[in-house]
C-alpha cells in the first residue's frame, strides 16, 4: 500500500491572499448599499423628546419625513416652520407631499408608508394638531411621533 | 546608440498585493460613515376625519378618562390638576378596573380564543386633549406615560397567560389576542376652531 505512505518533509504551500480583494469588495458593496445617505439637509433643528416606550420605525423605505421645528438659521426667526424634503413648507403642500410619497413606492406598499413626525421639543402643539388634521384628510392614518429612548431604565 | 530600445520587452505583472490595502481602506470609511442609527417613535394611528353632522356617539361618563393639557403644560384628569408621574397609575387603574369598581369603566366580554375563550375587555377609553399653546415636549410626555400603562397592562396579561413579557412574545395569535385583550384606547379630541 505504499500509495498513502507521505512524503516526508513536504513543504507547506503559501496561502494564496488574492482572493482577499475580492472578499473585501463584496463587504464594501454591502456597506455601500446598505448606507442610507440622509435624503434632507435639516433646515430646521429637531432636537426630539424623549420617551421610554418607544418603538423601532420598521422598514425604513416606507417611512416619510416630516420636519417641524424653529429655522436651523437664526435670520428667519425662531416660529417653527415645516420642512418636507429639502424646503420649508407650509401646511398645505402637505397633502401633496404625502401623495407624491405615495407615487414614490410600490402601490402593494401604499398602505404601509408611516409618516414620521420629527418635532422639536421645543414646538408648540398647534402647529402639530394642524400638521395632523391635514395627514388625517389625506388619508394617511399611521404615524409615528419621533423620540429618543431615554437614556436610563 | 544607447536609447535603442530592445525589441520585445517583458511587460512586468502589476503588482496587485496593495489592492486589498485600498480596498480595506475603502471598507473602513463606508464602516465609519455608516449610521445604523434606528429611528424610534410612539406609533399612533390617527382616526379618519369625521363628517361634520355625525354624531358624537353617547359615551358613559364612567367610560372616560379625560387627559387634558393647557397651555402651561399642567395636566388636568377629570377636572383634577395631576402630576405627569402619577398618571402611569391612574391609567393603568382606569384600564384594568381592578375591583370593578362602578366609578370606573365597564368591560364587554369578547371571545379571545388564544386567552381560552371570553375575556373582559375594558370599555376605558382614555380622551387626551390640549391646548394649540401645549409644548410637544409635554405632549410626548403625557403619551409616553399613557402608553406605558398599555404597556405595563399587555406584559402583566402575557405573564400571567402564556409566562412571558409580552415584548418576548413570538407567535403572531398570541400577540393579536393580547392587543385585542389590551387595545390602546387613547382618543384624541377633535381640535377646536378658534
Amino acid at each position: 500500500m505504499s500509495k498513502f505512505i507521505k512524503s516526508a518533509k513536504k513543504e507547506v504551500p503559501q496561502m494564496s491572499t488574492s482572493s482577499m480583494p475580492d472578499i473585501v469588495f463584496m463587504l464594501i458593496f454591502f456597506f455601500m448599499i446598505t448606507t442610507t445617505m440622509r435624503q434632507a439637509d435639516p433646515l430646521v433643528r429637531t432636537t426630539v423628546p424623549e420617551a421610554s416606550q418607544v418603538e423601532k420605525l420598521e422598514r425604513k423605505s416606507l417611512v416619510s419625513y416630516i420636519y417641524i421645528g424653529p429655522p436651523s438659521n437664526k435670520k428667519l426667526g425662531n416660529e417653527s416652520r415645516i420642512q418636507l424634503n429639502d424646503s420649508f413648507k407650509t401646511l398645505d403642500d402637505i397633502p401633496d407631499f404625502i401623495m407624491m410619497e405615495r407615487e414614490a413606492r410600490d402601490e402593494v406598499d401604499r398602505k404601509l408608508i408611516t409618516t414620521s413626525i420629527k418635532a422639536d421639543q421645543t414646538v408648540r402643539m398647534g402647529i402639530v394638531t394642524d400638521v395632523k388634521q391635514q395627514l388625517r384628510e389625506v388619508g394617511a392614518f399611521k404615524i409615528s411621533y419621533s423620540a429618543r429612548k431615554t437614556a436610563h431604565e | 546608440m544607447q536609447i535603442k530600445r530592445k525589441a520585445k520587452k517583458k511587460v512586468p505583472p502589476i503588482n496587485a498585493s496593495s489592492m486589498a490595502d485600498i480596498s480595506f481602506l475603502l471598507l473602513a470609511f463606508f464602516l465609519m460613515t455608516t449610521t445604523m442609527d434606528v429611528d424610534t417613535g410612539i406609533a399612533r394611528r390617527l382616526p379618519p376625519p369625521v363628517p361634520p353632522q355625525e354624531d358624537i356617539p353617547d359615551i358613559k361618563e364612567r367610560n372616560i378618562l379625560a387627559v387634558s393639557i393647557n397651555k402651561n403644560d399642567w395636566v388636568m384628569v377629570n377636572n383634577k390638576p395631576m402630576d405627569v408621574r402619577m398618571l402611569k397609575e391612574e391609567a393603568k387603574n382606569f384600564l384594568s378596573n381592578p375591583f370593578n369598581s362602578p366609578d370606573l369603566p365597564e368591560k364587554r366580554m369578547d371571545t379571545i380564543p388564544a386567552l381560552g375563550g371570553l375575556y373582559e375587555v375594558s370599555k376605558g377609553v382614555i380622551s387626551l386633549k390640549n391646548d394649540r399653546g401645549t409644548s410637544y415636549d409635554m405632549y410626548i410626555r403625557v403619551q409616553d406615560e399613557l402608553t406605558k400603562a398599555v404597556n405595563e397592562l399587555r406584559d402583566e396579561l402575557s405573564k400571567k397567560e402564556f409566562g412571558v413579557p409580552f415584548t418576548s412574545l413570538k407567535e403572531e395569535t398570541k400577540i393579536e389576542a393580547i392587543k385585542r385583550a389590551i387595545p390602546i384606547a387613547i382618543s384624541e379630541a377633535e381640535p377646536e376652531e378658534y
